[in-house]
C-alpha cells in the first residue's frame, strides 16, 4: 500500500493541474506550463538570427530534456511533454537518441494520452531496423488484446508504419482476429497492417488471401478501399490469379460511379476519386492482353469517362481516357468535343494531359495538327521538364510521320530553336543520322538534305539572332556536310556567315569546334577563298588554344588540296573508315630509330614504375589516372602483327574527334547556365522561337480528313446548328481524330509496332549496324590484341563448335535439332551426349510416325486431328536417359488443329528440366517451327530462351528439354512463351506453365553432427506454428509428408523432435527443426539465403493443408 | 506508396515531418526544403507533390504509382480536416499541437498508404478518440481524488 501512495503523491502535483484537460490551447493551468515550455523553446528559436545559435540553444535544451527524462521522479506527463519537445529538436534535425528509450517506455506505461505520444515519438524516432523496436512488441501485442479501441486503434498504426520483420509472427494471428472486429476502424486498419506485412514479407501472409477477399467484399467502404492497396501489388504480379475478381471490381466501380456511395465520400462532387482511381489501376492490370476480361469493363470505364465529363473535373477523365486509349482508340472518337475544349483550358496541366492523350492517337494523317498544337504549348512553357518530354515526343512523331520533307525539316527547325540545350542529346544525334543515312532513294535523300541547307542558310542569314548551342551545331554539321547540293549558291556566302557566327559571344568553343569543322570540310571543295585565308590569320593567334590548332590544321591543309580532297570526300559520312590502330605504317620509322641507337619504346605505366622505383617518392597522381593510361598504352603495346581495324562511324572527317567532343557536351549539359551575357537566355529562344514558327498546314489536313474519314463526316452532318466557333472547333476535331476510326488499321497499342516509310528505315539502319557490329567483332577476335584477351580463344572455339553442330545436323538429316541447341557452347563431351540423345529422339519420332501413318491408312482424313490428340500421349515417352528419373506427368500444353504441344518436369539431382513435346497432327510437313519461352523474373533458362524445328515431319513427334533454375527466390512463378509455325500462313501460339519452388528443392544428405555445425552457421530462420489435424498425428506422418512432396531428406526424429535438411539447386542448404507440441508443428527453418527460409514455409503450410 | 509528408513554412522552417520509408536521418527534411526552394525537383523514383497555402507549403514525397492529382487533391483533404477539427487552421495550431496533426495524419495516411479520404469519417475518429481519452483521464483524476481524500 504504502508503494501506491507514494506514487500517488509523486503523481500529485501534475495531475492536480490535469483536471480539464480538454479545455483546449491555454485552457487549463496544466495546458498552459506544456504549452509555455515548448512555447517558449519555439519562440526563442524564431527570435535568433543564425543556424549557430539555434544549435546552441537545442543543445542546451537538450541537455535539459536529457536530465528531464532520466530522473526517476520525472511523471509520466512531464515525460509527455518532453516527448513533445524531443519531437520537435528532431524535426529540426538534431538527433535525441537519448530520449528513444524513454518514447518506448511511455508508449508502454503511459494512460491513452501520454500512450499516444508516446506511440507517436516511437515512430517517428525509429526506424524498421532499429534495435530498440524489439522492445515494443511486447507492448504492441498487449495494446492489441486490449479493449479500448484507441489502444489497438494505435498499436495497429505503429505495426504498420514500423514493424521488425521478424517478429510478425508474434502479431499475424491477434491482426487476423481483427479483420472481423465488428468496428470498422479497426478492420480498416488491420487490413493495412496486414498490407504491410506484405510488403516485408510477403509469404507469411499467403495463407490469409481469403480473408483479403472477405475484406474486398465489406460492407464498409473505407475497408474495402484499404484491401484495394493489397490488390493492387498482388495482382501487378501475377494478374492471372485474381482474373475472377474482374467482376467485383467492375462492380465497385459502378457503384462508386453511380453515386452509391454515401455523400461524405465525393471530392468537389466527384464520387470518391481515389477509388476510382485505384480501381481503375487495378481494372486496367487485369484487363492487359487479354480481351475477355476487358470486354467485362468496357461499360464501366465508358460510364466513369461519362460521368468524369459531366462533373467537369476533366482531369480525371482525361488521364483516365489515356489509359483506356492503349486499349481500344475508339473510345477517343466519342471524346473528341471535350478533348478539344481541354486544348484550350487555362490549367496548364489539363492542356498537358491532353497533349499526353494526343500524342497517343496520332498517326500518319493528323500528325501535323498534333504536332502543331505541341509546338504551341512547347513556345509557352518554361518548365525545364515539360521541354525535355515535349520535344522527345514531339521529335519522335515527327521521325515517324512526317508526311514531307519541308515539314520534317521545318518542325525539327522549331524544335531545335525552343527545346536549345536543354533537349535530349538524342534528338540532334538522330536527326544527323536520318539526314546521313537517307532514304532507300536517293532522290529523296538530296531533296531532303537540300531543303536542310537551304533552310539553314536563311536561318543564318538574319545577324544577331540567338540560336540555342544544339542547333547552331546541327546546323554546322548539315552545312559542311551537304552545302555542296547547292548548285547556285555561292560557298563563300556559306562561310561568311559561318564565320560570322564564330566571332558571336554566344558561342560556346564546342561549337566553334562544330563551325571550325564545318569550314574545314567545305574549304575542300573550293579551290581558294578570301575568308577562309582571314579566319586562318585571325584564329592562328587566338588565345584558345583548340581554335589556333584548328587554325593550323586548316592552314596546313590547304596547302595540300589533293590531300584535303582525299580526307574530305563528298557524302561519304556512313561510310566505314578503316583505322589502322596497330599504327603499323610507323614500323619503318620505328626500325631506322632502333638501329640509330634510340632506346625502345616503355609504356607509360613500367617509365611511371621504374621512375616511382628510383625515386621512392610519393606518388601524387591520382591512381584512376595512371590506370587508364596503362590501358590505352597496353593497347598499343602488341603492334607486331598489323591488322585493319573497321569502326562504323556516324560522323565523316574527323570523326573521333567530334565524337569525343560529343560525350564531353553530354556532361556538361546539367550545369548549363540559365544566365548568359546577354541576360536571360530562354526569353531569348522564345523570341526566336517565334520568329521561325512552321508553317501551319490545317487546310490540307482538313481537306485530307474529309476525303479519309467518312464516320466523321456523319457525325458532322448530325450536328445541324453551329457557331461559328463550334465549327472551328469540329474542323480542329476532324484533323485531329482524322484515321482513328473504326476502320483504321494501326494498333495504338504498341506503338512501335506501327509501320510507316521512315520506321521501315530506321530498321534497316538497325540491321546494318548490327551486321556491321558482328563484322568487326569477328575482326577483333582475330586479333591477337583485344580488349579481354581471355575471351577470345572461348569465343573462337564456341564459333567453330557451332559450325561442327550444324555440319551434324546436316548430315544427320534428321529433323531433330533441338538437342543441338541444348548441348550448343557446351564442353565436348556434352555435345556428344547431344548426338546420343538426337539418335534416341530419332528413334522415338520414327515410331511415332509409323503409329500415326497406321491409323491414316484406316481413318478419314478429316477426324485425324482429334485421334492424334488422343493416342498421342500413348506414344509419348521421356528419352531414356530421363526416364529414370522421376518426372510429373506428360501433360498438353497448348494446341492447334495442326500442332499440339505437351510438357512434363524431370527432377534430376542436379537441375530441373522441363521437357516439350511438339506434335504436328498435320498430314504435310511443318517448316520453322519456333518455340520461344519469355525471360521469366525469377527463373533462367539454359541454354537459350528458344528452340527451332526447321521441319517437323507430318504426323511426327519433336521434342526439347530445357534446364530452368531458380534465380530468385519464390513461392511460385509461370514461365510464358510462345510457339510460331508457318504452314500457309504464319500462326501463333500462346503458352504459359507454372514452376513453384519445391522443384527446385533436393534433400541433402548429412548427418546430425553436421546439422547441428551448419544450424549455427546460418543466420536466416524463420518460425512458424502450424496447426495439424487429427490425421496427421505424429511428427513422423507429417515429416514424411514433407519428405514427399517437398523432397526434403530427414536427418533424425527423437521423439517429438526431428530434424531435416534439403537443398535448393544448385547448392543452397536449408535446414528443418519441427517440434509438435499438442496438436501444433513448430517449424524453424534455417538457411544461408534470407529468403528461402520464408518461401519454404509457406510450401509446408500447403503441404500440411492438403495433406 | 508516399514516402514522406513534411510542411515548413515559406521561411523554409519545417513545421512537421514524417517519413515512411527510412530515410538518412538528421537534415533530411531541411535538405528537402532546400531542394524545392531551389527547384531541384527529382530523384530516383521520387515525385515531390506540393500545395502552398498562406504561410505554409505541404510536400508529399511519392514514387511513381501514385497518382500526382490525386496526391493534390489528398492535400487539399488535409488541409480541410485540419481545418474542421482546429477551426481556421492556422501555423501556430501546426507549432503548438504537433501530436495532434500527426494523429489526423494517422488517420489519413498510415504506413504510406491512403487509408481514409472521408473528411467526416476523419473528424469523427479524431473526435471519438478524444472523448475517450479525456473520459479516462478524469476518471483516472478521480481516482486519485478519491485517494486523496482516503489519505
Amino acid at each position: 500500500m504504502s508503494d501506491v501512495v507514494e506514487r500517488t503523491l509523486s503523481a500529485l502535483p501534475g495531475l492536480l493541474g490535469q483536471q480539464d484537460p480538454g479545455a483546449g490551447p491555454g485552457g487549463g493551468p496544466g495546458r498552459v506550463s506544456a504549452t509555455s515550455r515548448l512555447g517558449g523553446l519555439i519562440r526563442s528559436i524564431t527570435a535568433l538570427s543564425s543556424k549557430h545559435e539555434e544549435e546552441k540553444l537545442i543543445q542546451q535544451e537538450q541537455t535539459n530534456l536529457k536530465a528531464t527524462v532520466s530522473a526517476p521522479t520525472t511523471t509520466l506527463r512531464l515525460m509527455k511533454e518532453c516527448m513533445v519537445r524531443l519531437i520537435y529538436c528532431e524535426m529540426l534535425g538534431y538527433e535525441s537518441s537519448f530520449g528513444y528509450i524513454h518514447a518506448i517506455k511511455l508508449a508502454q506505461q503511459g494512460n491513452l494520452l501520454e500512450k499516444r505520444v508516446g506511440y507517436l515519438a516511437v515512430s517517428l524516432f525509429l526506424h524498421e531496423n532499429h534495435e530498440l523496436l524489439l522492445l515494443l512488441v511486447n507492448t504492441v501485442v498487449k495494446d492489441l488484446q486490449s479493449t479500448n479501441l484507441v489502444e489497438v486503434c494505435m498499436a495497429l498504426t505503429v505495426v504498420s508504419q514500423i514493424f521488425p520483420r521478424e517478429m510478425i509472427p508474434a502479431v499475424l494471428p491477434l491482426i487476423e482476429d481483427k479483420l472481423q472486429h465488428s468496428k470498422e476502424i479497426i478492420r480498416r486498419k488491420a487490413v493495412q497492417a496486414l498490407y504491410k506485412f506484405y510488403l516485408i514479407a510477403p509469404n507469411q501472409v499467403q495463407h490469409i488471401h481469403d480473408k483479403f477477399r472477405k475484406a474486398l467484399c465489406d460492407r464498409d467502404v473505407g475497408v474495402m478501399a484499404a484491401s484495394l492497396h493489397i490488390y493492387l501489388p498482388m495482382i501487378k504480379k501475377n494478374a492471372c490469379g485474381y482474373k475472377d475478381l474482374t467482376e467485383s471490381f467492375v462492380s465497385i466501380l459502378k457503384q462508386i460511379v453511380g453515386g452509391k456511395l454515401p455523400i461524405d465520400f465525393n471530392y468537389h462532387s466527384v464520387p470518391a476519386p481515389w477509388l476510382q482511381i485505384q480501381l481503375l489501376r487495378i481494372l486496367g492490370l487485369l484487363g492487359k492482353d487479354d480481351p475477355r476480361t476487358s470486354e467485362l469493363m468496357y461499360d464501366v470505364l465508358d460510364e466513369s469517362l461519362r460521368r468524369a465529363e459531366i462533373n467537369h473535373n476533366i482531369t480525371y477523365g482525361l488521364k483516365a481516357l489515356t489509359y483506356v486509349i492503349q486499349q481500344d482508340p475508339n473510345l477517343a472518337l466519342q471524346h473528341q468535343m471535350t478533348i478539344i475544349e481541354c486544348l484550350d483550358h487555362p490549367d496548364p496541366i489539363i492542356k498537358r494531359e491532353t497533349l499526353e492523350l494526343l500524342y497517343r492517337i496520332t498517326n500518319g494523317q493528323n500528325v501535323t495538327v498534333i504536332v502543331q498544337k505541341m509546338l504551341d504549348y512547347l513556345r509557352q512553357s518554361k518548365e525545364e521538364y515539360t521541354i525535355i518530354n515535349l520535344t522527345g515526343k514531339i521529335a519522335e512523331l515527327v521521325e515517324k510521320y512526317a508526311p514531307d520533307n519541308e515539314w520534317f525539316i521545318q518542325t525539327m527547325n522549331a524544335v531545335f530553336s525552343v527545346g536549345g540545350d536543354v533537349m535530349h542529346p538524342d534528338i540532334p544525334n538522330n536527326f544527323l543520322r536520318l539526314l546521313a543515312e537517307g532514304f532507300d532513294d536517293e532522290k529523296e535523300d538530296e531533296e531532303l538534305r537540300l531543303y536542310a541547307v537551304q533552310s539553314y542558310l536563311s536561318l543564318l542569314e538574319e545577324e544577331d539572332t540567338f540560336y540555342p548551342q544544339k542547333f547552331l551545331q546541327v546546323m554546322s554539321w548539315v552545312l559542311g556536310e551537304y552545302s555542296y547540293l547547292i548548285n547556285d549558291g555561292d560557298p563563300e556566302v556559306i562561310i561568311t556567315r559561318l564565320h560570322r557566327l564564330l566571332k558571336q559571344t554566344f558561342v560556346t568553343s564546342e561549337t566553334k569546334a562544330w563551325i571550325m569543322t564545318a569550314i574545314t570540310k567545305m574549304s575542300s571543295r573550293m579551290s581558294c577563298s578570301k575568308t577562309v585565308d582571314k579566319l586562318i590569320q585571325e584564329f592562328s593567334t587566338s588565345l584558345d588554344t583548340c581554335m589556333r590548332q584548328y587554325a593550323f590544321e586548316l592552314k596546313h591543309l590547304c596547302e595540300n588540296k589533293e590531300l584535303m580532297k582525299n580526307l574530305f570526300p563528298l557524302d561519304a559520312s556512313c561510310d566505314e573508315i578503316m583505322v589502322d590502330a596497330s599504327l603499323s605504317f610507323l614500323d619503318g620509322f620505328v626500325a631506322e630509330g632502333l638501329s640509330c641507337g634510340a632506346a625502345p619504346y616503355k609504356p607509360h605505366h613500367q617509365r611511371q614504375e621504374e621512375k616511382l622505383s628510383q625515386e621512392k617518392a610519393l606518388n601524387f597522381e591520382p591512381y584512376g589516372l595512371s590506370f587508364t593510361s596503362s590501358m590505352s598504352s597496353s593497347g598499343f603495346t602488341g603492334r607486331q602483327s598489323p591488322a585493319g581495324l573497321s569502326l562504323g562511324s556516324d560522323m565523316s572527317g574527323n570523326s573521333a574527334e567530334i565524337g569525343q567532343k560529343e560525350t564531353n557536351c553530354l556532361k556538361l549539359d546539367g550545369v548549363r547556365k540559365l544566365w548568359g551575357k546577354e541576360g536571360y537566355l530562354p526569353k531569348k529562344e522564345n523570341k526566336t522561337g517565334k520568329e521561325d514558327k512552321t508553317q501551319p498546314v490545317p487546310q490540307d489536313s482538313i481537306l485530307m480528313a474529309h476525303v479519309v474519314d467518312p464516320p466523321l463526316m456523319q457525325s458532322e452532318q448530325q450536328v445541324v446548328s453551329l457557331s461559328e466557333e463550334e465549327k472551328e472547333k469540329q474542323q480542329l476535331a476532324s484533323t485531329l481524330f482524322v484515321g482513328l476510326g473504326s476502320n483504321s488499321t494501326i494498333s495504338l497499342m504498341g506503338r512501335a509496332d506501327i509501320i510507316t516509310q521512315k520506321l521501315k528505315k530506321k530498321s534497316k539502319i538497325s540491321e546494318t549496324q548490327n551486321s556491321e557490329e558482328a563484322s568487326s567483332f569477328q575482326n577483333i577476335a582475330a586479333l591477337p590484341f583485344s580488349p579481354l584477351p581471355d575471351i577470345t580463344p572461348n569465343n573462337k572455339e564456341n564459333f567453330q563448335g557451332s559450325e561442327h553442330l550444324g555440319l551434324r545436323k546436316v548430315s544427320l538429316s534428321s529433323s531433330e535439332v533441338l538437342e543441338a541447341s541444348v548441348s550448343f557452347d557446351t564442353s565436348q563431351s556434352v555435345t556428344e551426349a547431344g548426338l546420343d540423345e538426337q539418335l534416341s529422339n530419332c528413334r522415338l519420332s520414327t515410331s511415332s510416325l509409323f503409329a500415326d501413318s497406321n491409323i491414316e491408312v484406316f481413318q478419314p482424313p478429316q477426324n485425324i486431328p482429334d485421334i492424334v490428340a488422343n493416342k498421342a500421349p500413348l506414344s509419348l515417352c521421356l528419352p531414356e536417359e530421363l526416364a529414370g528419373h522421376p518426372h510429373s506427368e506428360i501433360v498438353k500444353l497448348c494446341s492447334s488443329d495442326i500442332l499440339t504441344v505437351y510438357w512434363c518436369k524431370v527432377w534430376t539431382d542436379d537441375c530441373s528440366l522441363l521437357v516439350l513435346f511438339v506434335a504436328n497432327n498435320s498430314t504435310s510437313p511443318l517448316k520453322t517451327v519456333n518455340l520461344v519461352f519469355e525471360s521469366a523474373e525469377h527463373f533462367k533458362i539454359f541454354e537459350s530462351l528458344s528452340c527451332h524445328f526447321p521441319v517437323i515431319e507430318a504426323q511426327s513427334m519433336e521434342s526439347c528439354q530445357k534446364c530452368v533454375q531458380l534465380e530468385k527466390v519464390c513461392t511460385e512463378g509461370i514461365l510464358s512463351g510462345s510457339i510460331s509455325y508457318h504452314l500457309d500462313t504464319d500462326t501463333h501460339l500462346e503458352f504459359s506453365l507454372t514452376f513453384s519452388l519445391s522443384d527446385f528443392i533436393r534433400p541433402m544428405k548429412m548427418t546430425t553432427e553436421d546439422f547441428g555445425r551448419l544450424w549455427l552457421s546460418f543466420s536466416n530462420d524463420v518460425k512458424q506454428n502450424l496447426k495439424m489435424s487429427p490425421s496427421q498425428g505424429s511428427l513422423s506422418i507429417a515429416l514424411n509428408a514433407l519428405k514427399q512432396k517437398l523432397k526434403l531428406h530427414i536427418v533424425e526424429i527423437i521423439g517429438n523432435e526431428g530434424i531435416a535438411a534439403c537443398r535448393l539447386l544448385p547448392s543452397v542448404p536449408c535446414l528443418l527443426h519441427c517440434r509438435t507440441h499438442a496438436r501444433t508443428l513448430a517449424l524453424w527453418f534455417r538457411s544461408s539465403c534470407s529468403a528461402l527460409p520464408d518461401s519454404l514455409l509457406y510450401q509446408c503450410q500447403k503441404v500440411m493443408e492438403e495433406s | 506508396m508516399i514516402k514522406a509528408i513534411l510542411i515548413f513554412n515559406n521561411h523554409g522552417k519545417p513545421r512537421l515531418s514524417k517519413f515512411y520509408q527510412r530515410y538518412v536521418r538528421g537534415r533530411a527534411s531541411l535538405y528537402c526544403c532546400n531542394c524545392i526552394h531551389s527547384g531541384l525537383i527529382g530523384g530516383s523514383d521520387n515525385k515531390l507533390i506540393y500545395r502552398h497555402y498562406a504561410t505554409l507549403y505541404f510536400v508529399f514525397c511519392v514514387d511513381s504509382s501514385e497518382s500526382e492529382l490525386g496526391i493534390l487533391d489528398l492535400i487539399q483533404v488535409f488541409v480541410e480536416t485540419l481545418d474542421k477539427c482546429f477551426e481556421n487552421v492556422c501555423e501556430l495550431d501546426l507549432i503548438f499541437h504537433v501530436d495532434k496533426v500527426h494523429n489526423i495524419l494517422a488517420e489519413m495516411v498510415m504506413g504510406g498508404m491512403v487509408l481514409e479520404t472521408n473528411m467526416n469519417e476523419i473528424v469523427t475518429q479524431i473526435d471519438a478518440q478524444n472523448k475517450l481519452e479525456k473520459s479516462e483521464v478524469s476518471h483516472i483524476c478521480h481516482w486519485y481524488q478519491c485517494a486523496l481524500i482516503v489519505l
